[in-house]
């Protein structure tokens, strides 16, 4: 099976800096792939570029290609691409408060987007739109449809966004941070109702997240991303079970959990470097319990078949 | 450390232009005396309505002074008037408005409803009646330009101390033990300065227009004291004849306030990119 | 069992927010009659999610705001008994770190300068060498001193909030979700800077965060809130959840290990608004052991002196 999205070695480009440095993903149908690391490592920039939109904060891809669905997006004509966005790819944000129209009724916003992409008529739209809202377990459809965004709770505002996303009938979503800003009983509902999307309707998922734990639950494959490259890639459970690359081992370990003795939890020293100062080599060593003088001056390259590592001394947990 | 945001304004090509001639204004009402080799106040009717030459490089008026010995005195003039007034002006403005959003309750009521009337009356209107109360001359017109400002920057820093109320390293004071004293002396002013700064930037062109103007009705400086508006006034009469009379100050007056507001978007530019700074990645 | 450093007994607060010519203000309890102790050289953890009131507790347990009703006492001593000048003095003893390390350091001051200023509040300077000391501490660089704010990262500035919390060796600090906008790498070095803290100084924090698994990881004792009410007092970190809202938080937290996936029965709906409380027990609406009991009577914490729980229908 083909990858629906394929992203291939790409470099990306704002200005002279380099944030993106060979980053290659695959998210095929029906799988939901994670994409973790800290703030700063280039999940976000990875997402915009997946979605054709980096020129909206000056960057652009200088090497390597995104391929939807066969299709080099880079070939593709503005017009081609914002077709695609909304009807095949479906986007949504980290902050469920700004992603709504304050001045609109929450379904005339879902409607819009049957309508342009669909060609649906308003009573149509409004039909494909309650029957979206429902299967999002949304209670009373009709009256939230009537609703303004303030009068909806932030995990209520989430699920319309996520509705929003899924009125063009995409075949692939990309979700960004999707429950950072939400309680979490309340993540635990809207990550079960992208889990239920991707086995129900067979779309692929592009899970951006900074927590193991949510990729642990949900994800079929993750992809650890550090200052601009791929540290490690591939099955969830084989990456969880035995990780290769310190840094994912670390972020793993950076999770409280049951059991813990207090003071087993240290966190990863120091901070991701800035683009404009990105170590030499590796770029975790500065930060990497295992960094020898071969991870100062030599860049690992990604290899590997089932899971793929990018590291010198791979092994178990640190 | 960066250069601090006034230095950092001349960075920008726009900012460069309008802080050179201010400077350049600046400079020379300060050294009037020094650069002006005729007086101005000495008439002598032979010269009179002289066109640009190279002994009067901008010419003479109707009682054969020197209009760029004229210019450069009614530099001081005002400069000095504006500026002082608006000074006064920003301080005020400042004790009302902190003591309003400090304090809250009956005052800050009415502080802002005092503030709002004011407001709803052009700034000249405020200034004829009191220059009509307090009388012309340089006093007057001082305290004319300050009070029309004063709901201005009255308003600016009861916004800016409201909005810092809010902020966490204000709340960090208090639990630290800080009394109110220290909370607004030590953190509130300090960052509501520059914005309020910026402000008194701007609102000091346009009290040079409103100086002018009082001084084009002749209720600014008296003669022959020289100011950029009543040389205007007196040119206007003589537009024909001697049409440069009016037309230095005119164009002296429309440059200096064009710099000042350049230079204060440029200022603002400046402060911009540290505000970002502040709020982190 | 000594006294305890700190004793909170019956807290309420009371917010109106609205009114206007037309409009009748509304009320909501952020803090209903909360009573805890927390004994010297414990971590006691307040958890529950946005609107539990734990935020309105941190400041109402610092005097920072002033109760309804209900009082405070820190090894004994009533706050509310103290005049401004007391406050201030006894202000040596106890600190407080907040949320947002990006807004709760002033930008026009260098490091040096906020860390100076618990000194200067009291009427002091900083004794010489102090500064460096300070950052010393909290694992920065002397050379930071003179940097200002906008120029460190997040964790930094967070150990930058340590430090003036810590400047005049306070007894007591409450930790206001000190690692809520950091990241998870970033939350395990602040967490482990606390505890090593906590160690040397011994301090005693009351640890505020929505995190029910960092909560368990870090505290000595758990205080579960829930619409401005204590549900459930959890013993050690151990001890399994009484309470249905416990169990569903417990629930909600992902395991990082793929073998471990659990199909989650989510809590159904959301948190009620505080400023419609129901009549009966405030999580009766979500409960899945809720009976017509629930929902017309208030369960209050039980007398249990280990693992007291605020309900009819406990696990």
């Amino acid at each position: 099976m083909t990858a629906l999205l394929e992203v291939d070695r790409i470099d990306v480009a704002i200005g002279a800096l380099r944030l993106l440095d060979g980053v290659s993903l695959a998210v095929e149908r029906g799988q939901i792939l994670g994409l973790v690391g800290e703030s700063g490592s280039g999940k976000s920039l990875t997402a915009l570029a997946a979605l054709g939109l980096l020129p909206l904060i000056g960057g652009r891809v200088t090497a390597g290609a995104v391929r939807f669905d066969g299709q080099d997006m880079g070939a593709m004509t503005d017009r081609q691409r914002r077709a695609l966005r909304g009807r095949r790819i479906g986007f949504v944000t980290q902050n469920p408060m700004t992603a709504l129209d304050p001045v609109q009724r929450i379904g005339a916003q879902i409607d819009v987007v049957s309508r342009l992409h669909l060609g649906l008529s308003p009573a149509q739209a409004r039909a494909r739109t309650l029957e979206l809202m429902t299967q999002l377990r949304i209670p009373e459809a009709a009256a939230v449809a009537e609703a303004w965004p303030h009068q909806l709770s932030g995990g209520m505002k989430q699920r319309i966004v996520i509705a929003m996303a899924l009125a063009g009938d995409p075949d692939l979503i990309i979700a960004d941070e999707p429950t950072t800003a939400l309680d979490v009983t309340v993540q635990a509902q809207i990550i079960q109702i992208l889990g239920a999307l991707v086995r129900d309707r067979g779309v692929a998922l592009l899970l951006i997240t900074h927590d193991m734990g949510v990729v642990a639950q949900i994800c079929d494959r993750v992809a650890v991303l550090y200052a601009g490259r791929l540290a490690e890639e591939g099955p969830v459970a084989q990456i969880f079970a035995a990780p290769s690359h310190p840094y994912t081992s670390a972020l793993i370990g950076c999770i409280p959990q049951e059991g813990m003795a207090r003071g087993t939890l240290r966190g990863i020293p120091g901070t991701v470097p800035g683009a404009a100062a990105f170590p030499s080599g590796c770029r975790f060593h500065p930060r990497c319990p295992r960094a020898s003088d071969l991870c100062r001056t030599v860049v690992p390259p990604l290899t590997g078949t089932g899971p793929r590592v990018a590291c010198h001394h791979p092994g178990g947990p640190a | 450390m960066s250069a601090p945001a006034p230095l950092r304004a001349l960075r920008r090509p726009l900012g460069a232009v309008a802080g050179l001639w201010l400077a350049l204004v600046l400079l020379a009402a300060v050294f009037a005396p020094l650069l002006t080799p005729y007086a101005y106040d000495v008439q002598s009717l032979p010269d009179a309505y002289q066109p640009p030459s190279s002994a009067h490089w901008l010419g003479t008026d109707e009682f054969g002074r020197d209009l760029l010995t004229r210019l450069i005195y009614g530099a001081r003039t005002s400069l000095s008037v504006s500026a002082t007034a608006i000074a006064i002006s920003v301080f005020c403005g400042m004790v009302l408005g902190a003591a309003a959003a400090w304090f809250g309750g009956w005052l800050d009521r009415a502080v802002t409803v005092v503030v709002d009337l004011t407001w709803s009356f052009p700034e000249i209107l405020i200034a004829l009646i009191l220059v009509a109360i307090i009388g012309p001359g340089t006093l007057g017109t001082m305290i004319a330009i300050s009070v029309a400002y004063l709901a201005q920057f009255t308003r600016l820093t009861r916004a800016q101390i409201l909005t810092l109320k809010g902020e966490t390293f204000i709340e960090a004071a208090r639990s630290l033990g800080a009394g109110n004293a220290q909370i607004l002396f030590g953190h509130l002013l300090p960052n509501a300065l520059a914005p309020v700064l910026v402000g008194a930037m701007l609102a000091t062109g346009d009290a040079i227009i409103l100086e002018a103007t009082l001084g084009f009705f002749g209720l600014g400086a008296q003669p022959p004291v020289p100011s950029w508006g009543g040389m205007m006034s007196a040119g206007s009469a003589l537009v024909f004849k001697a049409p440069w009379v009016i037309l230095f100050p005119g164009l002296t007056v429309a440059i200096t306030v064009v710099a000042i507001n350049l230079y204060g978007d440029a200022l603002i530019a400046a402060l911009d990119i540290r505000a970002k700074l502040r709020t982190g990645p | 069992m000594t006294a305890p450093l700190i004793r909170v007994e019956g807290l309420t607060r009371r917010f109106q927010t609205g009114g206007g010519l037309f409009a009748r203000p509304r009320e909501m309890l952020a803090v209903r009659d909360v009573s805890l102790t927390v004994q010297r050289g414990e971590v006691l953890g307040v958890v529950g999610e946005s609107g539990c009131g734990k935020s309105t507790l941190a400041r109402l347990v610092l005097r920072l705001i002033e109760p309804t009703s209900g009082k405070v006492s820190l090894d004994g001593t009533d706050l509310a008994s103290l005049s401004a000048g007391a406050l201030r003095r006894m202000r040596r003893r106890m600190a407080m770190v907040f949320q947002d390390p990006y807004s709760s350091l002033d930008p026009r001051h260098t490091l040096a300068q906020v860390l100076a200023e618990p000194f200067r509040v009291q009427g002091e300077a900083p004794p010489p060498g102090r500064i460096p000391e300070m950052l010393a501490e909290v694992g920065l660089p002397a050379s930071m001193a003179e940097s200002h704010p906008h120029q460190l990262s997040g964790g930094q500035r967070q150990r930058v909030g340590i430090a003036r919390a810590l400047a005049l060796r306070p007894e007591f600090v409450v930790l206001d979700e000190p690692t809520a906008s950091l990241d998870v790498s970033i939350q395990a070095q602040i967490v482990a800077l606390l505890a090593d803290l906590r160690d040397r100084l011994g301090l005693t924090y009351l640890f505020i965060s929505h995190d029910l698994g960092l909560v368990r990881y870090f505290c000595d004792r758990i205080v579960v809130m829930y619409l401005g009410a204590v549900v459930e007092v959890m013993p050690a970190s151990g001890s399994a959840p009484r309470h249905p809202y416990t169990r569903a938080l417990t629930q909600s937290a992902f395991v990082p290990d793929p073998a471990q996936r659990r199909e989650i029965a989510p809590l159904q709906g959301e948190i009620p608004s505080p400023f419609a409380l129901p009549p009966g027990c405030a999580f009766a609406g979500r409960c899945p052991r809720a009976t017509d009991r629930c929902r017309v009577e208030r369960p209050v914490l039980d007398a249990d002196p280990v693992h007291p729980v605020a309900c009819f229908h406990p696990h």
